[in-house]
C-alpha cells in the first residue's frame, strides 16, 4: 500500500494487466506519442500521462499510436475484442465520441445480444471527462448519461485513486464493452492504493460516509464535493450518508434504496445538464421504488441546461458547488 | 506575381499581427492570464494570410483548434479576440467560447473548432449556401495533416465534389497531428494525392512563402468562383512550438526546431520585398510599430476587463431553461 495519484492508479492498473495478460493492448492517439518524429517516441504517454512509460515497457506492438481517427480507433478496438484481444482504447477527451458514436452504440454495445449471445466484446474505452479546466464546450463534457442509456455498455466513473485502479482492472477483465470515464478534475488526487492488483466489482456502490438524516448520491468528481458539503452539514448535527455508485450501469439500486429507507431524504449530485441525467434517473428510481420512505421532496443538483462555458466565472458556477449542494440539502431539512 | 505597395503592406501587416499576437498569447499564458489551453499559430502565418488575402467578409472560413491566425487573417478584431481568449465578458463570444471557439460571423469566420475534422463538413454547407444563393462567394475549410485522417474529412471531400460546391480545402500540413508526425499517421505519403482521389484538383504549395500560398489560392478561387466545384491545397508549413503552449516536445530534436525557425516566412517576405525595392525598411518598421501598439492595447484592455456575470450570462443564449 502506498500513496498514489488518480493518474498513477490508472497507469498501474493497465501496466499490471498488460504484464498478466498478453492479450491486453493499448490503442489510441498519442498513447505513446512522437511516432515518426525526429526526437524521442513514447514520451507523451497520453496527454494527461495516464499511459506514461507503457510504450517503453511493452513496445509498439502493444502500445499502439493511431492517427486522429476516432471511428477507426473504437471500431478497431471492438473488432479486435470480438476476435480475441482485450483492447484498452483511449478517447483523449470524451467529447470526441461525437465523431465515432456509431462504433460504440450500434456496433460494440450490440454484439453480445444481437448475435444471440455468441459474441464477447472485452474492450475498454477510457475517456477523460469533466469541466473545471477552462477547456470550453468541446473538451469539458461528461456525457455519462449518453452511455448509460445504451443497453450493452457498462459505464464506470471512479471517484478516487483506489477505485480507479480496482475498477479499471475489473473493466479490463470484463467480457463486455466498458466505458471508463476518468475525471480530469481528480487526476492529481492522492490516496492509498495497494501495490498488488485487485478488482472492484461493478454494480456495488461505495458508502463513502455513513449518516442517518439524509442521503447524497454522487458520481466521479462530484463525490469529493458531496463529501465536503456533508462535512459542513455535520458541524450542525446533520448526518449525511454519501453514496458513490461507482458504476452508472450496472447501477446498485439496493444500496441507494436502503439508504433512503433509513434517511428519508435524498439529494442527487450530477455533473451533467439536468434533463435525462443520472440525477433524474436516480430520482425516478427512488420515486418509483422508495416513495414510501421519503419524508421530503428529492432534490437534484446538476449543471444548467447549457454547453460548458469557457470563462472561469461562468464555469465555476456551471459545476455543482458544495454551496449549492448544501443549499439543496437545507431546503429539504425543514420537511417533517 | 505583382502586388501593389498597399497589398504588400497589408500582407505583412496581417502576418506580423499574427506573429505579435501569438507571441503575446504565449507570454500571457505563461503568466497565468489565459485560462485553459492555447494552441498558437506561430510559423504558419503565411498560410493563413495567403489563403484569406483575396477573401471578403462574405466568403466563409472554418478553422481548427489552432485558429487565432485564421481569425486575424480574415480580419477579425484583435482586441475582441484577446478579450475572448482571456475569458472576458467583452470578448467576441462573450467569454463563452475561448481560444478554441472564437467565431465572428460578421467577418465570415465560422469558428475555431476543437474537434479535429470538425470544419470541413461545415464548409461544404457554407459553400452550398453560396451555390444555392448564387453569390459567387466561397467557403474555405482550414484543416490539417492530422485531420486528413478523419472520416468526416473524407466525407466532406467527396460530398463537395458530388454537390459541386465552391469549397476550398486548405490542408495546412505542419507535419504534426498533436504529438505524432505525419510520416507515421498518414499511410500514403501525399495528402494532395489523397484529395485528388476524391475528384478535385489539389495543389501542393510552400506554406512558408506567402507568394506561393497566394498564387495557389488564386487558382483555387478562380476554379471555385467559376462554378467548377471544390479545390484542394496542401500547404506545407512549420509549427514553431508544440501542440499547445507548454508542450515540452521531447519528440522533436533541437535541430528540427531550429530548421523550422530558419524557414520563417516573415523575414523571407521582407527580404524579397526589400530586394525588389517595392517597400523599404522604414515601411516595415512602421507596420511593426503600429501592430505592436495594437496588440499591447488589446492586452492591456483585456487584462482589466470584467469577467462575465454568472447570474446574468450563464444561462443566456439557450433555447430553454430548466431551473
Amino acid at each position: 500500500m502506498s500513496k498514489k495519484t488518480y493518474v498513477q492508479a490508472i497507469n498501474e492498473a493497465v501496466r499490471q494487466e498488460m504484464r498478466r495478460d498478453p492479450k491486453v493492448i493499448v490503442i489510441g492517439e498519442d498513447v505513446a506519442g512522437g511516432q515518426g518524429a525526429t526526437g524521442e517516441a513514447g514520451g507523451v504517454g497520453s496527454v494527461f500521462g495516464q499511459m506514461q512509460g507503457l510504450y517503453r515497457e511493452f513496445g509498439p506492438d502493444r502500445v499502439i499510436d493511431t492517427p486522429i481517427s476516432e471511428s477507426a480507433i473504437v471500431g478497431a478496438a471492438a473488432g479486435a475484442a470480438l476476435t480475441g484481444l482485450r483492447p484498452v482504447a483511449e478517447m483523449m477527451f470524451v467529447d470526441f465520441v461525437g465523431v465515432c458514436f456509431d462504433q460504440i452504440y450500434n456496433q460494440a454495445a450490440k454484439f453480445r445480444y444481437m448475435f444471440g449471445g455468441k459474441a464477447r466484446t472485452p474492450m475498454v474505452l477510457r475517456a477523460t471527462i469533466g469541466a473545471g479546466f477552462r477547456a470550453a464546450a468541446q473538451h469539458s463534457q461528461t456525457l455519462h448519461p449518453l452511455f448509460t442509456m445504451v443497453p450493452g455498455l457498462k459505464v464506470v466513473m471512479p471517484s478516487s485513486p483506489y477505485d480507479a485502479k480496482g475498477l479499471l482492472i475489473q473493466a479490463i477483465r470484463d467480457d463486455d464493452p466498458v466505458i471508463f470515464l476518468e475525471s480530469k478534475f481528480l487526476f492529481g488526487m492522492e490516496g492509498e492504493v495497494p501495490d498488488e492488483p485487485y478488482r472492484i466489482p461493478f454494480g456495488e456502490a461505495n458508502i463513502v460516509r455513513e449518516g442517518k438524516h439524509m442521503t447524497f448520491v454522487a458520481f466521479g468528481a462530484m463525490v469529493p464535493r458531496a463529501v465536503a458539503a456533508a462535512e459542513a452539514l455535520a458541524k450542525e448535527g446533520v448526518q449525511v450518508e454519501v453514496i458513490d455508485p461507482r458504476t452508472t450501469s450496472p447501477l446498485d439500486e439496493d444500496t441507494i434504496l436502503e439508504s433512503v429507507a433509513k434517511t428519508g431524504r435524498l439529494v442527487v449530485i450530477d455533473e451533467s445538464p439536468p434533463r435525462c441525467s443520472l440525477a433524474a434517473d436516480i430520482a425516478g428510481l427512488v420515486a418509483d421504488k422508495g416513495f414510501h420512505s421519503l419524508k421530503a421532496p428529492i432534490r437534484q443538483v446538476t449543471c444548467p441546461h447549457t454547453p460548458v462555458p469557457f470563462s472561469p466565472t461562468l464555469e465555476d458556477e456551471y459545476l455543482p458547488t458544495p454551496a449549492r449542494i448544501e443549499a439543496a440539502a437545507r431546503s429539504i431539512l425543514v420537511h417533517a | 506575381m505583382q502586388l501593389s505597395r498597399d497589398d504588400l503592406k497589408r500582407a505583412y501587416e496581417r502576418m506580423f499581427t499574427i506573429r505579435a499576437f501569438e507571441e503575446r498569447v504565449e507570454k500571457e499564458f505563461s503568466q497565468g492570464n489565459i485560462p485553459g489551453f492555447a494552441h498558437v499559430y506561430l510559423g504558419q502565418e503565411a498560410s493563413g494570410v495567403g489563403v484569406c488575402f483575396d477573401l471578403g467578409d462574405e466568403d466563409y472560413i472554418g478553422s481548427t483548434h489552432r485558429g487565432h491566425g485564421h481569425c486575424i487573417a480574415k480580419g477579425v478584431d484583435v482586441k475582441g479576440m484577446m478579450l475572448e481568449i482571456m475569458g472576458k465578458a467583452g470578448g467576441l463570444c462573450g467569454g463563452k467560447g475561448g481560444s478554441m471557439h472564437i467565431a465572428d460571423l460578421s467577418k465570415g469566420m465560422l469558428g475555431a473548432n476543437a474537434i479535429v475534422g470538425g470544419a470541413p463538413p461545415l464548409a461544404v454547407g457554407a459553400a452550398l449556401t453560396q451555390k444555392y444563393n448564387k453569390t459567387g462567394k466561397v467557403a474555405v475549410a482550414f484543416t490539417g495533416d492530422g485531420a486528413s485522417n478523419q472520416g468526416t474529412v473524407f466525407e466532406a471531400l467527396n460530398m463537395a465534389v458530388v454537390l459541386k460546391v465552391p469549397a476550398i480545402f486548405a490542408f495546412e500540413n505542419n507535419s504534426y497531428g498533436e504529438h505524432t508526425h505525419v510520416s507515421y499517421a498518414c499511410g500514403a505519403p501525399s495528402i494532395a494525392d489523397r484529395v485528388r482521389a476524391f475528384g478535385m484538383p489539389c495543389e501542393v504549395v510552400d506554406g512558408m512563402d506567402f507568394f506561393a500560398v497566394l498564387e495557389g489560392m488564386r487558382k483555387a478561387l478562380e476554379h471555385a468562383r467559376a462554378g467548377h466545384g471544390p479545390y484542394g491545397l496542401e500547404i506545407q508549413c512549420k509549427r514553431f512550438l508544440g501542440h499547445f503552449v507548454g508542450d515540452p516536445q521531447a519528440y522533436r530534436t533541437p535541430a528540427e526546431l531550429a530548421e523550422a525557425r530558419a524557414a520563417d516566412a516573415l523575414p523571407r517576405f521582407r527580404d524579397r520585398v526589400l530586394e525588389a525595392g517595392l517597400l523599404d525598411a522604414a515601411d516595415f518598421e512602421a507596420i511593426e510599430a503600429q501592430v505592436l501598439e495594437l496588440v499591447e492595447a488589446a492586452v492591456q484592455e483585456a487584462l482589466v476587463a470584467p469577467f462575465p456575470d454568472p447570474a446574468r450570462d450563464l444561462t443566456r443564449d439557450v433555447y430553454v431553461r430548466y431551473a
